[in-house]
This record gives structure tokens, sequence and C-alpha cells, in this order.
């Protein structure tokens, strides 16, 4: 099967310091793929390689068969490329609905419009109200991002990314900082994503990894140290020294 | 982006977005007939007014970048000056006398200017954006200053010939026609600055002064809407400029440098900033409060206007007009 996100031998160093080593890396359509690894392994490296937000020193990305490398990350969402963020990156001083709508409207190409007003654009609202009913966030359209729990925040973080219908989702880390009686809601969100967009999820929760993920991938010092089934990946030595810190031989 | 508190928060008043109901609500009909009154109530006052008038054209400008696309700048004054210089030339040394030819010469000039100065400086930000937007300022201050041939230099360019307005209206002594002429053109100004707020490249402009790094996330075009609305915005202040040189046919090296742009400032953030309405309150209370101090104590009339702008730096950082806003806000919570 064609992957939909390909890297090929991917490098990136910064000096003397190797943060992606030779990343070759395949997401299948339709994906629920997880990249774990220890602190400093290389994952919001290898993200930030993907979107486009570092230039890598070597090697190439493909975006559903085609060449991005070098493309401006603008460029790479257009293609169908969206991601969250780690750390909240909303636009925390306007409402719900707007944080959806900026996104809705860029991707539909009537965000430059200068003389409509944007509450004429029904089908932007339309489509945000829409989305953020699916995610339970319906009641809180017109607060204030700044407002909300931290919990919802992380949801609208998948809402932004989920109103540029992406051929490919990129979460960083989507229930961080989440108290664990909330998480399990941004749970049930990632469980309930449309099943055509292929998914890379970034996570140190482990018991999230493994009930999300079909496919996992382990970084390690910038390398892929092994990819597999969760079971396989449970089961691997290798993985549980990379974790553990144990001393190898 | 912005170092300043983000006042135009949702909910505010004339914040934009997908939500915001965009047709003009009775309170906005309220500078204009206040404006009107004026004219009628106070016609020793009208080359005052004129001034007044100008400067919330300048600050709707400034506010259009500063409060909605969160571009800090202070250098604002460069656009207001050229367009200034150019309907002062035109008037004083090419024999153009039209105003309305002389306005929209001053709006390209300064609109080119726009493009060419945002698209190299926008690709800043922050403390060297500031000092760009503050060097490009000051490199015209020179300029004027030794071309004197064109510009006067320090004795400013007198004998600006400005025709009648639409062949109709001269410029009179008392200021009834600048009066009027600059009303009807922020008038004009302010209509299409709302409606570009309540636009979605309104809301844009919003979404990247909240977060331009989320905003490259979902693909926008930051950089030209940047440099979009900066062309508009100064656009804006060189019709603003013009219309000074144009209401005291005479041009000065005033209108160039930091202290335009920092008094600029100064009436934005004491009006509010990203509010529409703080353009226009702003430059209302600081040039009638300069007036009126400047009269009573010739010597120390800048100690109010300081005394002022600390008080409000200090307790109400969304300026006047947030005061009005959290005041309304009591009272609603208090009769439900």
């Amino acid at each position: 099967m064609n992957a939909v996100l390909e890297t090929r031998a991917l490098c990136k160093s910064f000096g003397a310091l190797v943060v992606a080593d030779s990343v070759g890396f395949r997401l299948a359509p339709g994906a629920r793929h997880a990249l774990i690894g220890p602190n400093g392994a290389g994952k919001t490296t290898l993200l930030n390689l993907i979107t486009g937000r570092i230039e890598p020193s070597s090697g190439e990305i493909l975006l559903a068969g085609e060449p991005v490398t070098g493309l401006r990350p603008a460029a790479r969402v257009k293609r169908g490329l969206g991601r969250t963020f780690q750390i909240n990156t909303l636009f925390r001083q306007l409402a719900v609905i707007d944080n959806v709508a900026l996104a809705i409207a860029e991707r539909d190409g009537v965000a430059g419009g200068m003389f409509r007003p944007a509450s004429r654009q029904r089908a932007v609202i339309d489509e945000a109200l829409a989305l953020l009913a699916t995610l339970g966030l319906a009641e809180d359209a017109r607060a204030r991002v700044a407002d909300l729990p931290y919990g919802k925040q992380r949801l609208v973080e998948i809402a932004i990314a989920l109103g540029l219908k992406p051929k490919v989702l990129l979460l960083d880390e989507p229930a961080a900082g989440v108290p664990s009686l909330e998480s399990h809601r941004i749970l049930e969100v990632l469980d309930d994503l449309p099943r055509d967009i292929a998914i890379l999820i970034i996570e140190h929760d482990m018991d999230l990894v493994f009930r999300f993920a079909q496919r996992i991938t382990v970084l390690s010092q910038g390398a892929v140290l092994t990819e597999g089934t969760p079971a396989e990946i449970a089961a691997d030595a290798a993985v549980r020294q990379v974790y553990l810190g144990e001393r190898h031989g | 982006m912005s170092a300043l508190p983000p006042a135009a928060a949702a909910g505010a008043a004339h914040a934009g977005g997908y939500v915001a109901d965009p047709r003009v609500r009775w309170q906005e009909w309220l500078p204009w007939l206040l404006a009107a009154a004026a004219f009628f109530a106070a016609p020793d006052y009208l080359s005052l007014g004129a001034r007044i008038l100008i400067f919330i054209l300048f600050a709707l400008s400034l506010d259009l970048i500063l409060g909605y696309a969160g571009i800090i700048t202070l250098g604002h004054s460069a656009f207001f000056g050229v367009g200034a210089y150019v309907a002062g030339i035109l008037g004083a040394k090419l024999g153009v006398t039209d105003p309305l030819v002389q306005l929209a010469a001053a709006a390209a000039a300064a609109g080119v200017l726009g493009v060419l100065t945002g698209a190299i400086i926008l690709r800043t930000t922050g403390l060297t954006l500031l000092m760009l937007t503050l060097a490009i300022t000051l490199v015209f201050l020179e300029i004027a200053n030794k071309a004197t041939s064109i510009t006067g230099g320090a004795d400013g360019l007198a004998g600006v010939v400005v025709a009648p307005v639409l062949g109709l209206f001269r410029f009179d002594l008392y200021g009834k026609t600048a009066y009027l002429y600059a009303l009807a053109v922020l008038f004009v100004c302010w209509w299409l600055v709302r409606r570009l707020i309540y636009s979605p490249f309104g809301a844009s402009l919003t979404g990247i002064r909240e977060n331009a790094v989320r905003m490259h996330a979902i693909g926008a075009p930051v950089y030209f809407r940047m440099v979009a609305v900066y062309a508009i915005s100064a656009t804006i202040a060189g019709i603003a400029g013009a219309l000074l040189t144009q209401t005291h046919q005479f041009v000065g090296l005033n209108v160039l440098g930091l202290e335009p742009s920092g008094e600029l400032l100064i009436m934005l953030i004491l009006g509010g900033v990203g509010r529409l309405y703080g353009a226009f309150v702003g430059p209302f209370v600081y040039l009638i409060a300069q007036d009126y101090l400047a009269k009573q104590f010739p010597e120390y009339w800048y100690f109010g206007i300081g005394l002022i702008l600390v008080l409000v730096v200090l307790f109400a950082r969304g300026g006047i007009l947030g005061i009005v806003d959290a005041a309304r806000a009591r009272l609603r919570r208090r009769s439900a």
C-alpha cells in the first residue's frame, strides 16, 4: 500500500549534535500510528521536519507520494498535513468558534475576503459549529478560549487541526498536562476521529499509546530503534532497555 | 507579537470575527452626531475640530495594524509625513491644486511606500521591527530636512495652494470647509476600515495577533496578509497627512520622526487599542486636553498630558473605552 506520509533517510544535525539520524518512516492511509521514545529522542524534531518548521540536512519527505521537502509549512498544510501542538497554540482571546472558523476559512480559500462580513460565511460557520458539536464543544462555541478549562483547550487544539480536513494529522502529546480525570474525554475524541485520516501521535502516556495505536515506532537518539505492533513493542528487549535506561550488553 | 495587552478580547466591542454582528449599532452614530452638532455649536473651534478629525483618521490607521494585526510601530509618521509632503509639494510647487487629486496622490504614495517598507521590515518581529519602523520615519525626516529646495527644510513648505473642494467649496478662514471636508473623508475611511475589521481578512488579522505560529500551521499566508494590512494602514495615514497639509496650507518637519508617532501611540492607548472607537476617543480627549492645558498652563501643559497617560497605563490598560466597557459590564451584572 502507498504511504500517505513517508520520510526517506531524513537527517538533521545542529553542528555535531545529530537530532535526526537517517529516519525512514511510513504512515499508511488511515493509520493509527504512535511515535514514542525517551526525552530527547528526537520526536518533536521529526514532527518539525515533517511540517517544515525546520529544514532537514539531507533526506526526503513525501506527502501522498509527492516530495514536499523544501516546501514552506503553509504549502504542506494545503496538501493535507495538519498538526496540533504539545503546548497549546491557540487564539486565546478569540471565541472558540473563531479558532475553528479561521482554519476552515483558510482551507476553503475564503479567509482573505476584505469586504463581505465574516458572519455571512454561513458554510464556514455551520461547518465550525458541526465540528465543535462532534467534539462536545457546542455549548462553548462563543466562549473565549482563554476562559475554558485546560482539558477543553486541548480539544480546541484538535478542533483547529480537524477544521483543515487533513489527510495526515500529527498529534503532539494531545493529552499533555490534562488531569487524568479529564483525559478520558481526549481519548474518546481520539477514538472517534474520522477513519480516513492517517494519524501520527507523539505521546508519553503509555496507556494512551497502547490503547490508541495499531503500530508504534520507537525513536532513540534521533534514529528509529524499532517498529511494530503494540504487542511486539511491549515485548521488545531493546525498547525496555532504552526506556529503563539499562546498559547494553 | 504585540507588547501591549490584548484589549480586543472576544466580546469586547468591535473585535470582528465569524459570529460578530457586523451591523452598525446606534451608539456608533454618536460620534457623527457629535461632530455635526459641534459644527453648529462651536464655530470658533472648527480648526481644532478639523485637527481632531485628522488625528482620529491617523489613529484609526494605527489601530488597524497595532490593535488588530498586532504590528507594533514607532514609525507610522513616515506615511503621515509622506502624505503631507506629497500634497504640499503638489500644491506649492507643481500647481496641482485639486484637493481630491492631492489626496489620491498622497494615498498612493503612502500606500506604495507601505508595500515597499512593509515587505522588508515585516520579516522581523518585536524590538527589531520597532527599531526598523523608527529608522524609516527618521530617514524620511532627514530627507525632508535636507531637500530644502523641494520641502522647504526646517522652515517648512508654505504657500500650499488648495483649490475649492469639487470646485465648489473654498477653504475659508473659519475652517468650515476644512472641518466638513475632513469629516467626510474620515467617514468614508471609517466605513471602509469597519468593513475590513468585520471581514474574514479582519478575523485573520486578529488570528495573526493572537498566534502567528498557529496561523502558519493552518496554512495562512501570514506575511502576505501583514504586508497587505500594513499598506492599507499606510494609505490611510497618508490621507490623514494630506488632510493636515490641505487644512493648514502648510507642511512642517513636525509631521515626521519619533514625536508624531509617539504622540499618536499615546492617543490610541489613551482611547483604547483594538476597539475601533478608541481611535476616536483618544485624539478627541488628548487634543482638547492639550488645547485647554496649553492655554491655562503654557509652561507645564505636558505635565497634564503625562499625568493622564500614567493614570491610564496604571489603572485602565484598555484605555478610556476599556473603563466604559468595564462600567457597563458591572451595571449589567447588577441588573441581572
